[in-house]
């Protein structure tokens, strides 16, 4: 059964070295959950970005958390570039199996459905092939002519992690037309959810939400983090607060201005 | 020469929209991460699209346009990834990449930290991968979307020597492909802060269509590292680009700025002010 609990407790479930899956910025990033983890002192972090990172990646790589990460770009959107990721793989300090996005999602389809591996289309002339021994090229398996494919071998996060506006007391939560964030918690072994309130109800029950529920069968514990997606937004309930990410962009620049931004606004809980 | 000024970003964005206008069976535009440019081009073209009212161009699968019959739906879809605006997908990140594998969409726009004179484009990073001198975000989805989308317009609002090279450092997305290779999309033109061009796959070159107010042939040879062609007539045969009019500048920044800072708000704001 789904377990509810507090924020760092919830932190506490992500074991060092897991590989973690985290949707883009705009995808109710659970941003508080981030920040607990590395006040918790989260480390060798294995991180797949589905399949953009962000800001939380960027913390997490800049708080010395992160060993490895997959991801077909990382980015702050209009903020600019990722500092920390960008000095990070400059210096080669991180290694990056650099993807494209639709490579990300194809491999988690994989795991949803329990095959090794699934095929996609382009990519044949890309140097991100030649780079990634772990995929293979082949001919048309079915000999109709298809042309060669490229087959990608099925992603297995150790845990997802997300925020949304609500789950109800039996441990559905609202998704609503988020659904990376659905393959993303099929996909994985353990989803931990935050989430801005719980409501007493069944998500299930009623048609009109149900259809935007991803199921408790998934989900393996939850806690409220008011403002959870902050400085990120959340979809209908608040914008993303640009003033604070442009900052942080500014600030992460330097390995001195990060570790200001890092005692400020992560270390002390808010 | 028109009297009305402009900044550099509205004369792309017009750019843009008159090429979208002019390639055939555009019924579908999407644009994806990082392209306010591009994204506003879209709903403009779109907006004048709607003008000439009429029929829709081909949008979606070919067996579809044809049950759907003429005058269905919209003369052109504009979809925009990552906000709430102008987004119609709902089936997750994967959605955007389905559509377009399944020959949904038209038209997308890709810009490069580097392009070559292949339509080769990296927005990875340069150096020696993976000892990268300067790493840019990723390749994001153009591995995929190069190869599926017929009409791939690139961008690159700097034109120099840096971004437009002999030859790219890393290949997130190759502009051209074996025969044996499935592609039924690739590059059909490239817009720049200098000049537009196009492509033709057969060649694999492009060819200088037009030079923007003020710039000069000249001035595309010293500013591109690669080689290109010239149409029939030569360096005097090249037309300049049209610059948008009073009534066109008009339009975009009072319709379009407020639709497109929906998704970019820090562009528009600097942009359209």
């Amino acid at each position: 059964m789904t377990q509810f609990e507090d924020l760092q407790s919830l932190a506490g479930r992500v074991p060092h070295g897991a590989l973690v899956a985290l949707a883009p910025d705009y995808s109710w990033v659970p941003m508080a959950l981030v920040r607990a983890m590395i006040r918790g002192g989260i480390k060798e972090l294995k991180m797949l970005a589905v399949p953009i990172g962000g800001m939380a990646t960027d913390l997490l790589i800049g708080a010395g958390a992160v060993a490895s990460l997959e991801a077909a770009a990382v980015s702050l959107g209009e903020a600019g570039p990722a500092p920390r990721f960008t000095v990070a793989v400059e210096t080669g300090a991180l290694p990056v199996r650099d993807t494209t996005c639709p490579a990300i999602h194809t491999a988690l389809q994989a795991s949803e459905k329990g095959v090794p591996f699934m095929p996609l289309g382009g990519l044949i002339g890309s140097d991100l092939v030649e780079n990634r021994s772990d995929w293979k090229v082949m001919d048309d398996p079915l000999g109709e002519g298809g042309g060669p494919v490229v087959l990608l071998p099925a992603i297995k996060p150790d845990v997802a992690l997300f925020h949304s506006p609500k789950a109800d007391i039996h441990g559905n939560v609202w998704i609503g037309r988020r659904r990376e964030l659905m393959t993303m918690a099929h996909a994985s072994s353990a989803s931990l959810v935050t989430v801005e309130t719980i409501e007493d109800r069944d998500f299930l029950a009623d048609e009109e939400t149900a259809a935007g529920t991803l199921a408790s069968l998934y989900v393996t514990a939850i806690a409220e983090a008011k403002n959870g997606a902050w400085p990120q937004g959340l979809t209908g309930h608040y914008d993303r607060d640009a003033d604070h990410i442009r900052a942080y962009a500014e600030a992460a620049k330097t390995e001195e201005g990060f570790r200001q931004y890092l005692e400020g606004d992560v270390l002390e809980p808010s | 020469m028109t009297g009305a000024s402009y900044k550099p970003e509205e004369l792309l964005i017009t750019t843009f929209a008159r090429l979208l206008l002019r390639l055939e069976r555009i019924g579908h535009v999407a644009v994806g991460a990082l392209s306010p440019i591009p994204g506003a081009a879209a709903l403009l073209a779109q907006a004048l699209a709607a003008d000439e009212g009429g029929e829709e161009a081909g949008q979606e699968t070919e067996k579809g346009a044809a049950l759907a019959g003429p005058g269905q739906g919209h003369k052109m879809r504009v979809s925009i990834i990552h906000g709430d605006a102008n987004n119609p997908f709902t089936d997750g990140g994967r959605e955007l990449f389905d559509c377009a594998g399944q020959g949904r969409i038209d038209a997308f726009f890709l810009g490069g930290a580097q392009i070559d004179g292949g339509a080769n484009i990296n927005l990875l990073g340069t150096g020696d991968y993976p000892d990268l001198d300067k790493r840019f975000p990723g390749s994001f989805g153009s591995a995929f979307v190069y190869f599926v989308i017929p009409n791939v317009i690139l961008f690159a609002p700097e034109h120099t020597k840096r971004v437009l090279v002999n030859k790219v450092d890393f290949i997130s997305a190759p502009g051209t492909s074996p025969p044996e290779v499935h592609r039924p999309g690739g590059p059909k033109a490239l817009v720049t802060g200098k000049c537009a061009m196009e492509f033709d796959a057969a060649t694999k070159r492009f060819t200088l269509e037009s030079v923007h107010p003020g710039v000069t042939v000249e001035d595309i040879r010293d500013n591109t590292g690669f080689d290109f062609d010239l149409p029939d007539g030569g360096p005097d045969a090249v037309p300049e680009t049209p610059a948008p009019d009073a009534a066109l500048l008009d339009r975009l920044r009072t319709t379009i700025g407020p639709e497109i800072a929906k998704t970019y708000p820090a562009f528009a704001e600097r942009v359209f002010g």
